[in-house]
């Protein structure tokens, strides 16, 4: 994985000794909040409801196992001994004293992490796929792109005060695993036909309030133009992008308003005449970032593993386990694991300073020292020898790490919500809990098949409802929790945004709601083979609204 | 009632009858009045000013079982702690107002 030089490390030490003057001068009075706001921001340091909440980048997903046992040190000593990963990618604490946040920095920064760039409007922690560089279908690993970007996007003068926050995502292979269409820039690695890299860019996709997909503006932008067509959408937008209307200062609502050939025009017009800008990729360079990625020397093994084999046929949980958790792996002989934060009835993305722990030794000992946060907020062993499967789950088990039910319907992505956070105008977590129960990790949600529920509590998307097969969107109406239902988002290759059903639920009967949506899915479906999704596009919103308003007790707002 | 959050750790406040911040629901002033209200926010203002606080505001309350309640649910979180935490926050040191929450919130964590 990337390690800084000394060019980074200085940058970030100055970083932080900026920081701790500023929190001195804030703490001495000497600036206003209203002077410190855009500063303690600009550090990825938020004020939400019952505390400050640091956000830590976590660049497209990958942490080594020193960088996770000192996420779970900053845990236990700044903060109350768990953190929370996010639908970015990030980690998130949720009650860290402003007074302490210069050391946390400083702490971060002796691993080579910081959070530098994860809030305010400017270029936002890049994200990639979280299987990068292990998966058995992948064109490219996506993360020296990303890398290259995050770069260049650091304290960029012309891009840190944007007309809003700018996100960029970065996908390696044919099947999108990083929501690459819900992003103001996508990048989507292909090949030309002489075999050369290059992207497919997207642009515009984005959630809030006001949800599209990404539109493409290039079939394939060869790879050494990346940077210099990147800086050419953002000068566009920087330009163009409305600053009279946060709500409206987004590049989807400029490529909206401009319509796809405008803006492509614009941005094309920018790009040719940023030609000599020095932002073409050097060959050799593009190498020196790839080396810091090169895989592991993983040596050669059997296909097949006899003691997994026998573990299968002798242990149901860890048969279940094998089923959902654990991806086929570019390597024969190895296999990925998410390590799943959804356990049933817990708070989606949460994860104590112990597991953290366990899951950094794991890395160590088993996969290669590397591991990746998911957006679905799970974590993955990328290196694990299929020999070592059954070791790994018992030690995953032993810290209730062991949740057979990644990409199953209770691996529902939820936001803090209105537990924790300022903006929210609902609750999330408690949502997920209920649903997680109700359908569990078992032969009920085994049978139900690959379902995304995707939970949200305010217009702002956080839990990303919209690109949800199920999505939930949580709001306050005259003073009680509602939630919106919307069906057949997706956030892979066939990006979708979801249709609302109809009139929200209470608080009271949105668990049940959900659950009538997946009977009427179970009842529709042409047979176990047809996921959800794939069954909501054939048979429409018809069956499932009739089943919600006119067949159930239904809606009660 | 007058709620913000301190200035070194984010943590929520009450103004007391003195004027003075407290982290402890059961020690707020309640305010009857609009010249009560008045008064205690241009002392709250006050305090922000001096660095104290951030964005202190008034929130309205409920009376419930004979215990006063923040009537907004997001208020009434703020002065207990995460319903899916209870180990955290004010309901865990005793500071939360009397009975904690309106009633879908009493139970288990999972329930609303």
């Amino acid at each position: 994985m990337y390690r800084y030089d000394e060019f980074d490390a200085a940058f970030v030490a100055s970083r932080v000794d900026q920081f701790r003057d500023q929190v001195a001068r804030r703490i001495s009075g000497e600036l206003t909040e209203e002077q410190f706001r855009p500063h303690r921001l600009m550090n990825g340091l938020y004020l939400q409801l019952h505390a400050y909440m640091l956000r830590v980048a976590v660049p497209y997903g990958t942490l080594n196992s020193q960088q996770l046992r000192k996420l779970a040190e900053i845990a236990r000593t700044y903060d109350r001994g768990y953190g929370h990963f996010t639908t970015r990618q990030n980690l998130q604490y949720n009650w860290p004293a402003l007074k302490d946040t210069p050391d946390i920095l400083a702490e971060l920064a002796g691993v080579e992490m910081h959070a530098i760039q994860t809030s305010g409007n400017c270029i936002r922690n890049v994200t990639a796929d979280h299987f990068a560089g292990v998966a058995a279908d992948e064109i490219a690993d996506p993360r020296p792109y990303a890398e290259i970007l995050r770069q260049w996007s650091s304290n960029h003068p012309e891009f840190s005060f944007l007309p809003r926050k700018f996100k960029i995502a970065v996908n390696g292979g044919p099947h999108d695993r990083a929501a690459i269409q819900a992003h103001d820039i996508g990048l989507q690695i292909v090949k030309d036909a002489s075999g050369a890299i290059g992207f497919i860019v997207y642009v515009g996709g984005g959630l809030g309030r006001t949800p599209f997909v990404a539109k493409k503006v290039r079939d394939f932008l060869p790879e050494r133009d990346m940077l210099a067509y990147c800086d050419a959408i953002l000068r566009v937008y920087n330009l163009e992008g409305r600053r009279d209307n946060k709500y409206k200062a987004r590049i989807k609502i400029l490529l909206h308003e401009k319509g796809l050939e405008g803006l492509r025009d614009a941005v094309e017009t920018e790009f040719a005449a940023n030609d000599k800008t020095g932002l073409a990729l050097p060959e050799a360079e593009i190498a020196r970032i790839r080396g810091y990625f090169a895989p592991p020397d993983l040596p050669t093994r059997a296909l097949e593993s006899p003691r997994v084999q026998r573990r299968l046929g002798k242990d149901a949980k860890f048969n279940a386990f094998v089923q959902s958790n654990v991806t086929p792996h570019r390597v024969p002989g190895y296999a990925i694991i998410t390590v799943s934060l959804k356990p049933i009835g817990g708070v989606p993305g949460d994860a104590s300073a112990d597991q953290m722990d366990a899951v950094a030794d794991l890395a160590e000992d088993y996969s290669h020292d590397e591991l990746r946060v998911s957006h679905e907020q799970n974590l993955i062993l990328p290196y694990v020898a299929l020999d070592d499967l059954p070791a790994v789950y018992d030690r995953l088990a032993s810290v209730e790490l062991a949740t057979p039910n990644a990409g199953l319907i209770s691996d529902i992505i939820a936001c803090p919500g209105l537990d924790y956070c300022a903006l929210a105008t609902a609750r999330s977590i408690p949502i997920a809990q209920q649903l997680s129960e109700r359908f569990g990790d078992g032969a009920r949600a085994k049978g139900i098949g690959p379902l995304k529920i995707k939970i949200s509590g305010c217009i702002n998307a956080c839990g990303h409802h919209h690109v949800g097969h199920i999505g939930i969107l949580g709001l306050e109406r005259a003073g009680e929790e509602t939630y919106q239902i919307t069906l057949g988002g997706s956030g892979d290759e066939t990006a979708s945004i979801g249709q609302i059903t109809g009139p929200g639920f209470s608080s009271e009967k949105v668990i049940d709601a959900i659950e009538t949506v997946v009977e009427t899915y179970m009842s529709q479906r042409s047979g176990p083979q047809e996921a959800f999704l794939q069954t909501f596009r054939r048979v429409g919103m018809a069956p499932f609204k009739e089943a919600l308003y006119e067949r159930s007790a239904g809606s009660d707002i | 009632m007058i709620t913000a959050n301190r200035l070194g750790d984010g943590v929520v406040v009450f103004q007391d009858p003195t004027g003075v911040w407290t982290e402890d629901f059961h020690h707020a002033a309640v305010l009857s009045d609009e010249a009560a209200k008045a008064a205690a926010l241009a002392r709250a203002k006050q305090s922000e000013k001096d660095n104290e606080v951030i964005d202190p505001y008034w929130i309205e309350l409920e009376t419930r079982g004979g215990h006063y309640l923040p009537k907004a649910l997001r208020e009434a979180i703020r002065a207990s702690g995460p319903t899916v935490r209870r180990d955290l926050g004010k309901q865990a040191e005793g500071l939360a107002p009397g009975v904690v929450q309106r009633a879908s919130l009493e139970a288990s964590h999972v329930s609303l």
